[in-house]
């Protein structure tokens, strides 16, 4: 397939049919949350309908069936993102989660007084905090990265930075508040030359771009399923082998141990050392069928799409007088923040909302990014694979009508 | 007027407006009209931090009755801000601490004070009754 066609698309999202403030509902909010189609929706009933039962416990039926349904997502991801081993993928609640397993469990293996840790000037809070909280209880220091005017990482800096103190570098891979796609095989690169491993985030490109885990190189990668057309409560871990097996386990529980005495406990092999408890198993067993979707359609497809759809956008938002782009990365994915002169984020996305539109609006969980911009926040429209060129001119015309009621 | 009075007069100006958008374009208008607080006012004291948007509270004691002052860096939160400060402006202790605010809900802008709106406005209220028990407790 090498068009996609947005009408059939869309026809598998049922919640794009309905209405919001009596107007057709135009969802560009993909970036906090993409909707779902009946696949993912159908996977989650047919679990509870059909198989529920805890996973890796019982020997009876449901049990095997549900554990054989959720094991097919691991191995689904390892292919997705083509890790080695399957074992290299731990199932966590999200991308948070996933952060901050490692910034423990890392943190507290590799990270002593007087080491450092790199983040960039464009992270997710969640990219920031689970980092500041390790170097707070080690006694070691967070760098950042500077970015400069258009959202573009300074990678003269990034290598300055770098040195035998150095533990981990932890990056996005795109910036939920600006769009940028950075360079993160070159960041990989760098930090190997200085044995320093690297953590993506990569919550907002897995949806868009094509990720090859053993091309990057990467040592971990995290993301959600909930914003690559999956269910909320599951994300992925992936982790190389050889750290996730360095590394001490996250929460104790069930099914991360091997035997349980009062004086000692030996802990399971991988993937389930990082899994203690019972999952969110509807959420795993559903996430294979959004990565069967999403190839499907074929991500080159979606990117392709998606980058037509961010430049056709960025040109008819441009007309809109006072309107300025925060975030002008020359590579930019499916993201788009902007102010307009004269006006408050938050009056242009009440007002939108009435109009049926949704989007986002504020600091996106990335207050450093605003204050190095000087604004109060953005109002940011996110495009998914089912979003069209009609509801870009309902945005455009949307935000002309709310401009005219502020100024 | 008391405070109910306010509140009823205000339900009925708002049930002119049948649209969204032209019962919004009330709210713009009454946030262009709602007098900037001082910028000496605009401080961290007064601050009341919404996730998005800024509101400033200044209260002020005269003849036994709390008035208000506020302010936001939003024009929608400013509206409602100006709507809250009509209600309840210029009136004693016991009265702000116990009045019901339903004009909120009848006028359809109930949504504003949900937590999840983030725009400072439920705090505000919050804090409006907060310096109204405070004043009560010091009356004591």
């Amino acid at each position: 397939m090498d068009t996609l066609d947005i009408k059939a698309i869309r026809e598998d999202f049922p919640i794009l049919k309905r209405e919001v403030n009596g107007k057709p509902l135009v969802y560009l909010d993909n970036g906090a949350t993409t909707q779902k189609p009946k696949a993912v929706i159908d996977a989650i009933l047919n679990y509870y309908t059909d198989m529920n039962s805890n996973v890796h416990r019982g020997v009876h039926y449901l049990s095997q069936i549900s554990t054989d349904a959720f094991e097919v997502t691991r191995r689904k991801v390892q292919e997705f993102i083509n890790a080695k081993h399957d074992f290299e993928i731990i199932i966590t609640k999200g991308t948070t989660d996933s952060i901050n397993l490692v910034a423990t469990c890392y943190g507290q293996k590799f990270i002593s007084e007087g080491d450092e840790v790199i983040i960039s000037a464009m992270e997710h809070h969640s990219n920031i905090v689970p980092w500041q909280m390790v170097c707070e209880s080690k006694g070691a220091k967070l760098k950042v990265i500077p970015m400069s005017e258009a959202g573009e990482l300074d990678m003269d800096v990034y290598k300055s930075l770098l040195n035998p103190k150095t533990k981990i570098v932890s990056v996005n891979y795109v910036s939920n508040a600006l769009g940028t796609i950075n360079p993160i095989k070159e960041i990989i690169e760098l930090a190997h030359a200085n044995n320093t491993p690297v953590l993506i985030d990569a919550a907002q490109a897995v949806q868009h771009i094509k990720i090859d885990v053993q091309e990057l190189d990467v040592d971990f990668l995290a993301f959600s399923g909930h914003k690559m057309y999956g269910p909320t409560g599951v994300g992925v871990l992936y982790g190389k082998e050889e750290w996730l097996n360095k590394m001490p386990p996250y929460q104790g529980g069930g099914d991360m141990i091997k035997d349980v005495t009062f004086e000692k406990t030996t802990y399971n092999e991988l993937p389930f050392k990082f899994e203690a408890g019972t999952p969110n198993i509807e959420a795993g067993i559903a996430l294979n069928a959004a990565i069967d979707y999403i190839n499907e359609l074929g991500i080159d497809n979606i990117k392709k799409y998606e980058d037509e759809l961010l430049n056709y956008a960025t040109e008819k938002l441009l007309e809109i007088e006072g309107l300025r782009i925060i975030g002008t990365a020359k590579e930019k994915s499916s993201v788009i923040s902007f102010v307009v002169e004269g006006t408050h984020p938050y009056d242009i996305g009440v007002l939108l909302d009435k109009l049926g539109i949704a989007v986002r609006t504020g600091h996106h969980c990335a207050q450093p990014v605003m204050e190095q911009f000087q604004i109060p926040g953005t109002v940011r429209a996110s495009l998914a694979i089912y979003n069209t060129k009609e509801e870009v001119d309902a945005l455009v015309a949307g935000v002309k009508r709310a401009v005219t009621m502020l100024v | 007027m008391t405070i109910n009075e306010i509140q009823d007069e205000l339900i009925e100006d708002f049930s002119f407006y049948q649209d969204w958008m032209e019962k919004y374009e009330f709210i713009i208008q009454l946030g262009k009209e709602l007098p900037l607080i001082e910028e000496s006012n605009r401080i961290d004291q007064y601050i009341i931090k919404g996730c998005q948007s800024k509101v400033w509270l200044v209260p002020e004691l005269k003849d036994d009755k709390l008035f208000f002052t506020a302010d936001s860096d939003a024009i929608i939160t400013k509206g409602l801000v100006s709507l809250m400060v009509k209600v309840l402006s210029g009136h004693t202790a016991k009265e702000i601490v116990d009045s019901d605010l339903y004009f909120i809900d009848q006028i359809g802008l109930k949504e504003h004070l949900s937590p999840t709106r983030a725009n400072g406005l439920l705090s505000m209220v919050k804090q409006m009754k907060l310096y109204a028990i405070a004043l009560q407790a010091k009356a004591l």
